[in-house]
């Protein structure tokens, strides 16, 4: 590759990411200046003053702690209790052959087929019926239990059904059990898929908007995303550095952790059948 | 299985044998059967509970005026059905729809495949640019949007750098054409790092030789990446096309936080008027009618992409 052509493609891709960098540059940097400062033209790439009033303003107008409590207690159970699901049915339906198998896999498939916004009404109707709304557990039955947790199970079948089955049947020779094969040797290996069916789902709880807004009314079982709307005038107005040093709070340690953990989770996320 | 078969036949041989005759039943076969049933009973109930309840539900609510502000619940056949296609609103929600998830698909392949194929070359530092790109699907997504209905406002950050230029901005929010150019952007940068992933890997499966191949019979590069590259990771253009239509019919977060649907109808997609037929103004059977309609329409492209799947995936085997 001549020098001229390795020049241009850096230069285009340092342009095109920029769309890509800046906002969350704008997010971090613009939360710690003072408000007269965020709108300032032209726009400061760093903050020349500083002003961290805005932190402390997002714990005195909502109940931010607990919130961001719940959106972390939430997403954890969500994405240990799809992990768990995930992993055991999709290793039935690759690998135990069982009375009905085709059938019942073609059956929970129709979850792939339905977004959640479609059942959305009558989902609603149902944990109102049994007094469960404004609490969390229809964020956490339905990810692990509905539409959201297939799409986990198909990836684990998918890696399971191309996984070789000569260790298992050593196992099996060996006298393990089924679970036991299960357990102790097909999901150590089945680690990369597991690895991006937990980042997929703990991310999928972690944005999640529409059902809280549906399900939620009191703001001290508010999750994050919904709470990041709240931080408002009186007159309705978005506070802008009080919403900035909030979106900055929530989204940056997850940022951070990701970016950490990337390589990981980018390949096995390539590795897991999703490829096609 | 042999072990199985000699306790059978001596478990047989026995006049009574209560430990032989329950061997005899928990053959290996049938355990593993019990033990397969019990994996998937969380996930079969769940998709019973949550999936084709609620669908069949959606259906049977249709079907009725409920409207709980009124106290109303009676059945009332096809009326919502009827009230749908009168809907004055319909036409520009449908194509309000329609010109986001266009704009998206075309945007976001478009945009992943050309991020895939510019990292793919042999330079040093692609792994950094690959995380750059990937950044923002790691960024909460009502974060990402407030930032962005930050940078779209009058005198705010995009605006500011196009007068670096010397061009001034609109108000990217408050008009039609730009408020629905602003939320695909938006949705693009966040998410099209997902599909430049997917296309990457399939980018590095394709065996280099069929290139050195390519070139020697002459072929340039538009030509080699037509010819080879395009067909060879079909499946999962094919694969991130389906995953992308449907995530782009499922937009709400977005166009709640930016537009609230403004100005006017011109961003108001299927979502966001099922949630404000449903949830704002409580009308909960017609909301199920836009939930039906939801429904068919995706069921219907997504059933139209696998057939088109014929036609031009390619396969190895």
């Amino acid at each position: 590759m001549s020098r001229r052509v390795r020049l241009t493609l850096y230069g285009l891709l340092c342009v095109l990411c920029v769309p890509f960098v800046f906002p969350t540059w704008w997010m971090v940097t613009s939360s710690v200046k003072p408000i007269s400062d965020v709108f300032a033209f032209p726009p400061a790439l760093l903050p020349r003053r500083w002003d961290l009033s805005p932190y402390r303003q997002v714990f005195e107008l909502q109940p931010f702690t607990q919130q961001y409590v719940n959106s972390l207690y939430i997403a954890a159970l969500v994405t240990v209790g799809t992990m768990a699901v995930a992993a055991m049915a999709g290793y039935a339906f690759a690998r135990i052959r069982f009375p009905g198998q085709n059938a019942l896999f073609v059956l929970v498939l129709i979850g792939l087929l339905i977004p959640s916004e479609v059942t959305i009404v009558p989902l609603f109707q149902m944990f109102h019926g049994a007094g469960l709304s404004d609490t969390h557990w229809p964020l956490i039955l339905v990810p692990v239990l509905g539409a959201p947790s297939v799409l986990a199970t198909f990836i684990m079948r998918q890696f399971f059904i191309a996984l070789p089955g000569e260790l298992e049947e050593a196992a099996r020779v060996d006298g393990l059990g089924r679970f036991g094969t299960f357990y102790r040797v097909a999901l150590p290996l089945a680690r990369p898929a597991l690895g991006a069916v937990a980042i997929f789902t703990f991310l999928h709880s972690w944005n999640l908007y529409l059902e809280p807004i549906v399900y939620l009314s009191t703001p001290s079982r508010f999750t994050l995303p919904q709470a990041l709307t709240q931080f408002v005038d009186n007159y309705g107005w978005p506070l802008w550095n009080v919403q900035l040093a909030a979106a900055t709070m929530t989204a940056l340690p997850i940022l951070v952790v990701f970016v950490l953990a990337q390589r990981q989770f980018i390949e096995g996320l390539a590795h897991t059948g999703l490829k096609g | 299985m042999a072990v199985t078969q000699l306790t059978r036949r001596a478990a047989g041989r026995a006049d009574h044998p209560p430990p032989g005759r329950a061997r005899r039943f928990w053959t290996i076969a049938r355990r593993d059967a019990l033990v397969g049933y019990l994996f998937v009973a969380p996930q079969l109930a769940g998709s019973a509970l949550f999936v084709l309840l609620p669908l069949g539900l959606v259906g049977w609510y249709s079907l009725q005026e409920w409207n709980v502000l009124a106290g109303t619940f009676e059945f009332v056949g096809g009326d919502n059905y009827a009230k749908l296609l009168a809907d004055a609103n319909l036409r520009s929600v449908l194509t309000a729809s329609a010109l986001f998830s266009a704009g998206l698909v075309v945007l976001n392949l478009s945009l992943a495949l050309t991020l895939a194929v510019l990292l793919n070359q042999r330079l040093r530092g692609t792994t950094l640019f690959r995380t750059l790109f990937f950044s923002p699907v790691l960024v909460s997504l009502v974060a990402w949007t407030i930032v962005w209905q930050f940078l779209l406002q009058k005198d705010g950050g995009v605006n500011g750098l196009l007068a670096v230029a010397g061009v001034e901005g609109p108000n990217w929010l408050r008009g039609e054409a730009t408020a629905m150019l602003s939320v695909v952007v938006v949705q693009v940068i966040k998410n099209v790092g997902l599909n430049m992933v997917l296309f990457l890997a399939a980018l590095q499966g394709v065996p280099r030789q069929l290139y050195e191949a390519a070139q020697l019979d002459g072929a340039g590069a538009w030509r080699r990446f037509r010819s080879v590259t395009v067909p060879l990771i079909s499946p999962t253009i094919l694969l991130t096309s389906i995953i992308t239509v449907v995530g782009s019919l499922q937009v709400f977060a977005q166009i709640a936080v930016l537009t609230q649907g403004g100005p006017g109808t011109s961003t108001t997609v299927l979502v966001y008027y099922l949630y404000q037929q449903a949830f704002q103004f409580r009308h909960f059977g017609y909301g199920a009618t836009l939930s039906v309609l939801l429904f068919v329409i995706v069921a219907a492209l997504t059933l139209l992409q696998w057939r088109l799947r014929r036609r031009w995936v390619f396969h190895e085997s």
